[in-house]
């Protein structure tokens, strides 16, 4: 129970401080940016009445509030839900822009991470028992794909795919001419596949192949201890030692990473979408930053922080559930 | 050996721990804190476990078995990344004014512009050789930063301990679950003029949690070492220990630690110029990438714009890993030794069958040269 309260109690601790990161940027920053933002909004026309006072509130300009009263009213905002609203889709609601994005990106984020998580350990398995032979000449390999940029594996795919053959849409999460709307038919459905591969191919390209060589170095680590020589010696099919003594052992970092690991594929995602204008969370977090949107900047942060955040706690309370040890020990 | 390799550690030849040390541990794998992310993404260091007790012989120069061994994936790595740097240093020298115009525009390549020109007719190569130099300069700062950082909040807190040990720690783990680019985006959109030492900054200061991981975990365990405690009783301050017993033998770890830190700071920066949060005034590969995109070079089919950025960002990376490859295998010899026995052992046994080869056909017994 004590390694439950602890993790939980970390996770409140980041989260706080996240949200303080993101209260205090803005205002700590050389410059005021409320005043920066509010003459670039009046270069391009009047400024709506509810619009600046929303900026101040969140950038915190000169106002008759301390520090301490705006930070107050800050947290009070942010427990009624209330994230201020969008200055470039003024009068929307941050939280209704955000509502809009966020299935897309989960759906495709998660999808491709799962797809790539299960093709990297499941190679990296292999290579790991097929140590020592020819497979150890893949391993270097991996590394390339590793330093390949996300939004360029994107930016490459949309030109082999899309412009060149021209098999795959490359624009969109589903044909914007066919439908107007999301609606429940196959069609839709179909279109949203169509349209959804390119981006998830780009993920599973950019992160299967640090899966991999994470796991294919556990399992030569793995194979190398006494367990695995005393399994072999009582007699053991090579199929039992390797499914039950080697990969169950070695996947265990992987699986204590795979949080953290989140939060690279969150990262590549938000340029990856930017290439294929996917409407989803990243591709939001663009829109608000080109239109100095603050507080859709804001809103977006924070949601991405919290989802990152509950992945990596599920993954943690998973993990202190399949290794006992994390427990006593954490 | 000695002159393909520059080595940091050749002049330490006093008080080197055996390579094999720096292995062990991993053992502490349940350590789930400090677990968490690297040793995942580097299991090498997770790894450990019993690294060879009676490493190889001690004969001749000591450092000899901290230096890599000369590899075709580290001669791949070297040559790929003196290759980008030389090129980095060397052709902005030769080739046009990077923002001269004055070319036609969205030619494909041919004699007088190897690589094309752009929308605007910028000579592509001349700013690949610019931008070679921009993104280099950035990685490089930013990776000293960033491993600055990861000294103070790794090793400080694994060798002190106690609060300092909880507090750092704390922060630590804080900014390793904190997602980086959305934070870094967060910074840099704030900030109207961004310098290149800026944006260097934000990318350290966001990028040196999952090393400062590593390196805690390995200062811990060093702090227990005997020879530290001798320097305790002698009376050594904290910080002399640090500088003088724990970091000279962290330092294949650290060049580790490092050339990751300037891979990922590389790989940030190329994120937020493409989305037009890079440097101001400054070419990078990042910027190439930005240009392209609102230049539509992917509709027009101008690959000689795109690619060869990304191919740049991609060789480095993948030419630093390699290297890191190398290091990896002087930290964890396991990585080494066991291929190497599964191999003699398939060798042995094609030789000469046993006669129980069925049951034992993929067996991975390490011998005698694992253990």
């Amino acid at each position: 129970m004590k390694f439950y309260a602890r993790r939980l109690a970390f996770y409140v601790i980041t989260l706080w401080a996240a949200i303080s990161l993101n209260f205090f940027i803005p205002r700590l920053l050389p410059g005021n940016p409320a005043d920066i933002i509010l003459a670039k909004m009046a270069r391009n026309g009047e400024i709506p009445p509810g619009v600046e006072k929303t900026v101040r509130l969140l950038l915190g300009a000169e106002s008759d509030q301390s520090m301490w009263e705006q930070y107050l009213q800050y947290w009070g905002n942010l427990f009624r839900g209330n994230l201020g609203v969008s200055v470039t889709k003024y009068p929307t609601p941050v939280t209704e822009l955000i509502g809009q994005a966020l299935p897309w990106t989960i759906g495709l984020v998660g999808l491709a991470t799962i797809i790539s998580v299960l093709i990297g350990v499941g190679l990296g398995a292999w290579a790991g028992w097929k140590r020592g032979t020819w497979v150890d000449n893949l391993v270097p390999g991996s590394t390339l794909l590793q330093s390949l940029p996300y939004f360029w594996v994107a930016l490459l795919l949309a030109y082999l795919f899309s412009v060149q053959w021209q098999i795959l849409p490359r624009i969109g999460a589903y044909d914007v001419f066919t439908f107007d709307e999301p609606e429940q038919s196959w069609a839709f459905v179909l279109s949203v596949l169509k349209h959804g591969t390119l981006p998830a191919l780009t993920i599973v390209i950019s992160a299967f192949g640090g899966w991999m060589l994470g796991m294919r170095n556990m399992m030569v680590s793995t194979l190398a201890e006494d367990y695995i020589t005393t399994a072999e010696a009582k007699g053991l099919r090579p199929r039992r030692i390797f499914m039950t003594y080697a990969v169950r052992n070695a996947a265990l970092p992987s699986i204590a990473g795979f949080g953290v690991a989140l939060g690279f594929v969150v990262a590549g995602s938000i340029v990856m979408e930017q290439v294929f204008t996917y409407p989803g969370i990243g591709k939001l977090m663009i829109t608000a930053v080109q239109g100095n949107d603050y507080p859709l900047m804001q809103g977006v942060f924070l949601v991405i922080t919290i989802a990152v955040l509950s992945a990596n706690l599920l993954m943690d309370l998973v993990y202190g559930f399949i290794d006992p040890r994390a427990r006593t020990r954490g | 050996m000695d002159d393909i390799q520059p080595s940091p550690t050749a002049e330490h030849e006093a008080d080197l721990a055996p390579a094999a040390d720096l292995g062990t541990m991993g053992t502490q794998l349940v350590d789930k804190e400090s677990l968490a992310a690297r040793e995942a993404i580097n299991p090498a260091v997770a790894a450990g476990g019993a690294a060879a007790p009676g490493a190889p012989s001690r004969k001749g120069w000591r450092g000899a078995q901290l230096m890599p061994r000369i590899t075709p994936k580290l001669i791949v790595g070297l040559v790929l990344v003196v290759g980008i740097v030389a090129f980095a240093l060397i052709a902005p020298l030769f080739t046009q004014d990077p923002k001269f115009s004055g070319n036609p525009a969205f030619e494909p390549p041919n004699g007088d512009h190897i690589l094309g020109t752009t929308k605007l007719g910028y000579d592509v190569f001349a700013q690949l050789a610019y931008g070679a130099k921009g993104s280099l300069q950035v990685g490089l700062i930013a990776g000293l930063i960033a491993l600055s950082l990861s000294i103070v909040f790794g090793i400080v807190a694994g060798y002190v301990g106690g609060f300092t040990d909880e507090a750092l720690s704390l922060v630590t783990n804080v900014m390793l679950v904190i997602p980086g680019l959305p934070l870094m985006i967060v910074i840099a959109s704030y900030a109207q003029q961004r310098s290149m030492l800026l944006v260097a900054l934000i990318l350290g200061v966001t990028g040196w949690a999952g090393a400062a991981v590593v390196l805690r975990s390995q200062a811990r365990s060093l702090r227990s070492r005997d020879y530290v405690a001798a320097s305790k009783v002698a009376g050594e301050k904290s910080f002399r220990i640090i500088a003088v017993e724990i970091l000279p033998n962290l330092l294949p770890l650290l060049a580790a630690q490092f050339i990751a830190a300037v891979v990922l700071a590389i790989l940030g920066e190329a994120g937020l110029s493409y989305l037009g949060l890079g440097p101001n005034g400054v070419i990078t590969w990042g910027t190439m990438l930005n240009e392209a995109q609102t230049g539509n070079a992917l509709s027009a089919g101008a690959w000689w714009w795109f690619i060869p950025p990304g191919l740049m960002i991609s060789a480095f990376g993948c030419g630093l890993s390699l290297i890191n490859f190398s290091i990896d295998e002087i930290i964890n010899p396991k990585l080494r030794s066991v291929p190497a026995a599964a191999r003699s052992v398939r060798k042995a046994k094609k030789n000469k069958p046993l006669p129980t080869a069925s049951s034992s056909r993929t067996a991975a017994a390490p011998t005698g040269t694992a253990r």
